[in-house]
């Protein structure tokens, strides 16, 4: 009797099934172009399944909407000053590398350390793109290269970037970087060229998949869960739940930009 | 009533002249005679076959509008977020891989690409690997560094316990 | 009835020599942006701090210069000053060359000028940049339009009306150019409506400069006679215009200072910025400002109008240089209150350092509009024979009346 319950028990994997567990195990070899990695099981038998832990998803079919407005709020009470872990999978999703050249490397996403000039209490946190509702950037980018779409996120559209650098002039976080060097063997899912302007794109290629951002998800796998990520629209998530319910700070909210990034406990 | 002398328009002449002659200088009416002539054109291209038996569209229709549906695509994608589609570049790439000496997928910086046989015939450049992956994304260590934890989680549970 | 005639540059070495030093250093400009081109930004100085650096600084030099030099020609035709009717054709002249050679520079600095065509055809018309590839456009036509109908024969009446239009267009322009900084939210050192009227000052105060510098080159190369009278009077206008510049750069400090929220970085650029404060006090208000005013109302003279116009450009070259890269190397007050640390930089001042290859390309773009002026004023009839006193009416001399006149060598004095 098969416990999976997904039909024949030979495409069970569990090494209590009556099938050879390498016939098993190659069931469980999906047709994919992703990695995957093995695993001793027990003398003999591997376990071979995915490094992609998430189901495949179907490609987005219909154009998103302002329905939703994605966001992000981060606690900074569970910020560590230590912590990099956003930072460092930001880069190995979207392929952009920190040389340490601090002045010209892309940089999608940054942890910055503020210090009160009159305490002298000390907070750290990471700084994005804000994916402003009234984006400076958007307003000002000649070609509407840079330009925001309908669910809130803000994106650089790369095909029509002259590489004027005007948004970065313009945006308040100095959230934008512009690629000075040919690149090579970039990531298929985050495009990104010499001599055009990029910033955090809230891994839309994610979101489109219905998955979460690459920094939230690497938060939470350190343990420290102080990035949400969910839709501002929605009363119901929990990030919309969060901003009702206890105050929450935007980064220069004097200029009006409502952004889809908030601070709790900054 | 211009009497004045224009050292300017002498000049403008003698080249215009000069490009009037140079263009009625005798053409090589064919390839026969270029070759005579010493001149090797370009044999025409082959670009490698795909994977599978055929392309998402007819070979003839796509090595037409291909630019025009990428186009589109990239719009739809980029602005709308419409992923899905026959025309996503990277169901393109994946199809249209061709393997190295070295085994492995070539870059366009590679003469093989499947890309550059047709253009680099053509003499017209390829814009969209200076910024896009021009091979399919490698079996290579996944950012998810949850998984490697879940699988090692999973692989604990069933050499501990039978279901 | 005084008439004025107007003469293409003769040949000779005065001609020969300038023009193939421009044509050498705009091929090495050329050679400077394929180098930035293809190896990409990381051979100049500029990086996500610095975003424009010195292209920029030339490159706004020379719109701005373009939109002033054209004030010349505004004045006689729109403002009716008989005066400076002989030079109008070379002030047009002027304001498309040097146009012309600033865009060049802009253009060939954009990190994909392969997609100028993209720039020309997609707009977000919010977006001021858009508005100015329209206003820079329509300058050049406009004021071919104007250099057209001043020379050719019969179609004087439409000077006024023509010359009218590029007034307007000039001060749109020249608004547009100021407020692609006095339009920034972000940056405390811009975001201000007084950028645009400040940006018009200096192109009055620059283009008038770079008139007075380029007429006596050319008229001396050619040994044509510039009259003291006619350069005093030009700087005055120099020194009226100097002037509203240094009002303009008040105004737009003071009331800054009195903005609590930028104190710290007009601290910085009046004060404590190192060099920017030394940029500012010694090239913008002294050289560029106080002392060109004093000289040319105080000791006129023909050495002291050309001094003055040396001045002003340097002045306004480090204004630009102030403004641009100053207002940039300041941080963005993303938490006021706090000292603010990253490892990009956040909360300090940017440092700058020009490259070779930046400075090549501004020159290269000078050296454009230098060659264009000089190749037009060989070929065209737009120096004027002499600019002398004050005629009592101006008229183009119909060539059939006066034949031994339109020879091609200098004239006899």
């Amino acid at each position: 009797m098969s416990r999976c319950g997904i039909g024949n028990s030979t495409d069970c994997a569990c090494s209590g099934g009556s099938s050879s567990p390498v016939d098993t195990a190659r069931r469980l070899f999906l047709k994919s172009a992703t990695a995957f990695t093995t695993v001793a099981l027990a003398p003999n038998v591997t376990l071979m399944a995915f490094a992609e832990a998430h189901a495949a998803a179907q490609p987005r079919g219909e154009p998103v909407t302002a329905k939703q407005r994605w966001g992000l709020l981060i606690d900074l009470s569970k910020c560590a000053d230590d912590c990099n872990e956003c930072v460092s999978a930001c880069s190995r999703e979207n392929g952009w590398k920190a040389d340490g050249n601090s002045r010209t490397d892309a940089r999608w996403i940054r942890k910055v350390t503020i210090k009160n000039n009159k305490t002298g209490a000390t907070r750290s946190l990471p700084v994005m793109c804000q994916h402003c509702a009234s984006p400076p950037c958007v307003d000002v980018c000649p070609t509407g290269a840079s330009f925001k779409r309908a669910d809130g996120i803000v994106l650089v559209d790369k095909h029509i970037c002259i590489g004027c650098r005007y948004c970065m002039m313009a945006c308040p976080y100095q959230a934008r970087s512009f690629i000075h060097e040919t690149l090579e063997d970039q990531k298929p899912h985050a495009p990104r060229g010499k001599g055009t302007v990029e910033s955090c794109t809230l891994c839309v290629h994610r979101i489109d998949a219905g998955e979460t951002p690459a920094c939230v998800e690497a938060c939470v796998a350190a343990g420290h869960k102080a990035m949400i990520f969910g839709d501002l629209n929605d009363p119901a998530s929990e990030i919309s739940q969060r901003v009702a319910q206890f105050p929450t700070h935007q980064i220069r909210a004097d200029l009006g930009l409502d952004t889809g990034v908030r601070y709790q406990n900054l | 009533m211009r009497a004045t002398h224009r050292p300017i328009s002498d000049l403008v002449s003698a080249l215009l002249s000069a490009l009037l002659i140079g263009s009625f200088s005798p053409i090589p009416a064919s390839a026969q005679e270029t070759a005579k002539a010493g001149v090797r054109l370009a044999a025409a291209p082959k670009p490698a076959k795909g994977e599978g038996d055929k392309c998402v569209a007819p070979t003839e229709w796509m090595r037409r509008y291909h630019m025009t549906v990428l186009d589109h695509q990239r719009d739809k994608t980029v602005h709308t977020g419409v992923r899905a589609g026959p025309f996503d570049l990277k169901g393109c790439i994946a199809c249209h891989v061709v393997e190295g000496s070295d085994g492995r997928a070539v870059t366009v910086a590679d003469p093989k690409h499947f890309c550059r046989t047709c253009h680099d015939y053509a003499a017209v450049k390829v814009d969209c690997f200076e910024c896009h992956a021009s091979r399919p994304q490698e079996e290579q260590k996944s950012s998810h560094r949850s998984d490697e934890h879940d699988i090692a989680e999973l692989a604990g549970y069933l050499k501990g316990k039978a279901p | 009835m005084k008439r004025v005639i107007y003469r293409e540059l003769g040949t000779g070495i005065g001609f020969w020599v300038p023009l193939i030093i421009f044509v050498a250093l705009l091929g090495v400009g050329l050679g400077a942006a394929y180098h930035m081109e293809h190896n990409g930004h990381i051979v100049t100085g500029m990086d996500n701090r610095i975003v424009w650096g010195l292209p920029h600084v030339f490159a706004i030099l020379l719109i701005v210069a373009a939109s002033g030099a054209l004030n010349v020609a505004s004045v006689s035709s729109v403002f009716g000053q008989a005066a400076y009717k002989p030079m109008a054709r070379l002030s047009a002249l002027l304001a498309i060359a040097l146009l012309v050679g600033g865009l060049a520079i802009l253009v060939l600095d954009l990190g994909r000028p392969d997609r100028l065509v993209v720039a020309m055809t997609t707009f977000n018309f919010k977006s001021i940049f858009a508005w100015n590839v329209f206003l820079y456009t329509g300058f050049l036509a406009i004021t071919a339009a104007y250099l057209f109908v001043m020379m050719e024969r019969g179609l004087e009446s439409w000077t006024k009306p023509v010359g009218t239009i590029a007034f307007v267009w000039r001060l749109a322009l020249t608004t547009a150019t100021g407020s692609i900084f006095g339009w920034l939210v972000a940056r405390d050192a811009y975001n201000s409506a007084v950028m645009a009227p400040l940006f018009i000052a200096l192109s009055l105060a620059l283009g008038t400069a770079i008139f007075i510098l380029v007429a006596s080159w050319l008229l001396a190369a050619d040994g044509r006679p510039f009259d003291e009278a006619v350069i005093k009077r030009l700087g005055r206008l120099l020194g009226i215009f100097a002037a509203a510049n240094l009002y303009f750069a008040g105004l737009q400090h003071i009331s800054a200072l009195y903005i609590t929220q930028r104190l710290a970085v007009e601290t910085f650029l009046l004060l404590s910025g190192g060099h920017y404060p030394l940029m500012f006090w010694g090239g913008q208000v002294a050289l560029g400002g106080l002392i060109p005013v004093v000289l040319v109302f105080l000791a006129p003279s023909r050495l002291s109008v050309l001094l003055s116009s040396v001045l002003v450009l340097v002045g306004a070259t480090v204004q630009l240089y102030v403004i641009v890269i100053g207002g940039q190397a300041f941080p963005l007050s993303m938490f006021p209150g706090y000292e603010v640390t990253s490892v990009i930089r956040d909360g300090v001042v940017a440092g700058y350092r020009p490259s070779l290859p930046e400075a090549v390309l501004g020159l290269g773009g000078v050296a454009l509009a230098l060659a264009i002026v000089l190749v037009a004023v060989k070929v065209l009839r737009i120096l004027p024979d002499q600019l002398v006193g004050e005629p009592a009416t101006m008229v183009e001399t119909p060539a059939a009346a006066s034949p031994g006149l339109q020879k091609a060598h200098p004239a006899v004095a």
